[in-house]
């Protein structure tokens, strides 16, 4: 007998959707188009479901893209050369771009230290990088405070604001924590947005000082690509080292299994919030750089597809993994860039990529293993 | 004196009285046994006792320490240590990182000196991986230290989570059911480990659903059923008990 009702909703459940969908439809285009577009998605989803479970019983290859990443420490130091040298031959607009890709790793990075080590979904990252960034331009625009001693200060605001989320949230797993951070974003943006006495609204603060050594500015790009690629480095040296370390080792355990984890001592509670601040820290710093280069902010640029795209640079590069996902982060600042000349097209031909990649390789370009997300 | 002091402990769940009124003591260094038929309470009787739930009634005391409101971690930092009868283990990390995260309190540098690898940090961190290994060694799985844990095959992961409790260095061991899924050959290695560890001076509370098995190493032990203790007392005792042959063994005839 339930082999029966089970076909049944096999059958109803397109049927279902299409109706909803030419429901959705019908003020727009009228009731010709509705009912065109209901009789094709009808046909439509159960073959696209055909095809999907057609497409996973190809097997690529296990292989894991890991192997060709250098595990020698020498590697790295030649790549610094390149990266070194890369002002004095590539153009601006490149220089621009890789800034852009810097402070995106440091912000992608931060967001693995929650999702990736710890495994707590967040969906609303981007909150932390707009205080940072508000933080910075607000401090340095009233304040007349410079880089260095209003980046420190804008860096502890936002793993403040880490702390104050995560205290309330952590009672909350897996699924309604993702909510509880896609709010708190949007709260942030929101806040943004409205509160024009103190933020300016929509109109965005401009006038925001570049770094300062030694009266020279930074603002020039090419030195500020060096500020950024320094950074960039201190961070991912920091996180390495974090992660070698008890407190990396707890942040996994607590991803792979919690219960055990607090069976082993771990106060699991007090991690998750020590995860939610040490990857807000980085998201503070990145939102520094950020206002710092840009000169100008507005709410406009902490959108939550914002979140969206940070994580998809920690899950293509694989969740947990830090060389995995420094090379995501890059792949997605330099794809839209390469897919220029398509413009309209390619959101969605990074969405394509992003649906390919978790039927082919969910766990990511470079991790091995299957990591789950979320309790 | 005993280490460990249970006193008309009851966990229902709604209408199920899952234990009730169950009341024992351990002395230190010793092998205790909880047997009892499926759904006895075994389980939830040690998940009350390592704060993985909160009894509904009735005290648990430890080393002369009320611990029955406490959280797990807390529990575990005093010196408790469980096994899980469904294993647990953290499936992507290596074994030996397994085991170096019960050393997780053993390591007092924090945050900062594993950010400069202070030497201090190093020491630590040399040392935990060192008495790791030795308790993998202690189970006869070091050859695997390297190996992803959730890859080895079933007994060698019910080792590595003994290992594991071991490591958190508590004085009193819980195993839950570690025999469970084995062949007699590897019930009895199993279980020769386990009088090991009795030898290293570990107070051993084991659960177990085949009354045989435990005869040759329980000091004592305490049979369970529908949440009720119905007996306890040395092995030669509970095997001739009249209500534990009805209750017990006779129901597992037929
Ligand atoms: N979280 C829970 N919620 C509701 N009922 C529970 C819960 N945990 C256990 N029970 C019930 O309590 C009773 C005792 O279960 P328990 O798991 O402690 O038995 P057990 O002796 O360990 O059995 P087994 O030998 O199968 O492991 C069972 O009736 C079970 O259904
Ligand atoms: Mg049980």
């Amino acid at each position: 007998m339930p082999e029966k009702t089970w076909n049944h909703k096999k059958y109803l459940m397109p049927v279902i959707i299409a109706l909803w969908f030419s429901f959705l439809f019908l003020p727009f285009k009228g009731i010709k188009a509705a009912i065109l577009l209901f009789v094709i998605l009808t046909f439509a989803i159960p073959l696209l479901k055909y095809a999907l479970n057609l497409i996973k019983k190809i097997h690529l290859p296990a292989d894991t893209f890991r192997g060709y990443v250098p595990s020698d420490k020498r590697y790295f130091f030649l790549l610094l050369v390149p990266l070194m040298t890369a002002p004095f031959f590539a153009e601006d607009y490149i220089i621009d771009v890789v800034i852009n890709s810097g402070i995106y790793i440091i912000l992608a990075l931060g967001l693995n230290i929650v999702v990736g080590f710890a495994g707590l979904l967040n969906l609303g990252f981007v909150a932390f990088y707009a205080i940072g960034a508000y933080s910075y331009a607000l401090i340095n625009t009233k304040l007349g405070l410079g880089f260095w001693s209003a980046m420190p200060v804008s860096v502890l605001l936002t793993m403040l604001s880490g702390f104050l989320l995560a205290v309330p949230a952590l009672r909350l797993r897996g699924d309604y924590l993702a909510l509880v951070t896609l709010g708190f974003g949007e709260i942030v943006r929101l806040v943004l947005n409205n509160w024009d006495s103190f933020t300016k609204g929509p109109n965005g603060i401009s006038g925001i000082m570049p770094p300062y050594i030694f009266n020279i500015s930074l603002g020039k790009l090419s030195y500020y690509y060096y500020l950024v690629l320094i950074f960039v480095v201190i961070s991912v040296f920091v996180i390495r080292r974090v992660h070698d370390s008890k407190t990396g080792r707890a942040w996994i355990s607590l991803r792979e299994d919690e219960i055990a984890s607090s069976a082993m001592g771990i106060n699991t509670t007090l991690y998750k919030l020590y995860s939610f601040a040490f990857g807000s820290f980085w998201a503070g710093l990145a939102g520094c750089l950020f206002a710092a280069k840009m000169r100008f902010i507005s709410p406009e640029s902490f959108s939550f597809m914002e979140s969206v795209l940070i994580l998809c640079m920690v899950i293509l590069g694989g969740l947990g993994s830090i060389a995995g996902v420094v090379i995501g982060a890059v792949i997605l600042v330099f794809l839209p860039e390469a897919l220029r000349g398509v413009e309209t097209y390619r959101m969605l031909a990074m969405g394509c990529g992003m649906v390919l990649l978790m039927v082919f390789r969910p766990q990511g370009l470079f991790g091995g293993k299957n990591v789950s997300i979320g309790s | 004196m005993s280490l460990l002091e249970v006193k008309a402990l009851s966990k229902h769940f709604g209408g199920i009285r899952a234990i009730e009124e169950i009341t024992f003591n351990t002395r230190s260094g010793i092998i205790l046994s909880i047997i009892g038929p499926n759904g006895a309470g075994k389980t939830t009787l040690f998940n009350c006792l390592t704060g993985f739930l909160r009894p509904t009634k009735g005290s648990v005391v430890f080393s002369e320490k009320e611990i029955s409101y406490l959280s797990a971690d807390k529990i575990n930092l005093l010196g408790i240590s469980r096994t899980f009868q469904n294993i647990r283990l953290f499936k992507e990390m290596t074994v030996i990182e397994n085991v170096m995260v019960a050393q997780h309190s053993k390591i007092r540098s924090g945050f900062l000196s594993a950010v400069i690898r202070s030497s201090n940090f190093k020491e630590e961190e040399r040392i935990a991986k060192e008495r790791s290994f030795e308790y993998l060694e202690l189970l006869g799985i070091e050859a695997y230290a390297e190996k992803i844990s959730g890859s080895l095959p079933y007994g060698a992961q019910r080792k590595l989570e003994i290992a594991r409790a071991l490591a958190t260095e508590a004085t009193l061991i819980l195993l839950d059911e570690p025999t469970a899924g084995m062949n007699p050959q590897e019930t009895d290695e199993m279980m020769a480990r386990i009088k090991n560890l009795r030898e290293l001076g570990k107070t051993i509370i084991l659960i177990e659903h085949d009354m045989k098995v435990v005869m040759g190493i329980s000091d004592r032990i305490i049979v369970l059923d529908h949440g009720v203790k119905i007996a306890e007392g040395v092995p030669y005792d509970i095997k001739n008990n009249p209500m534990v042959i009805e209750a017990y063994l006779g129901r597992e005839t037929h």
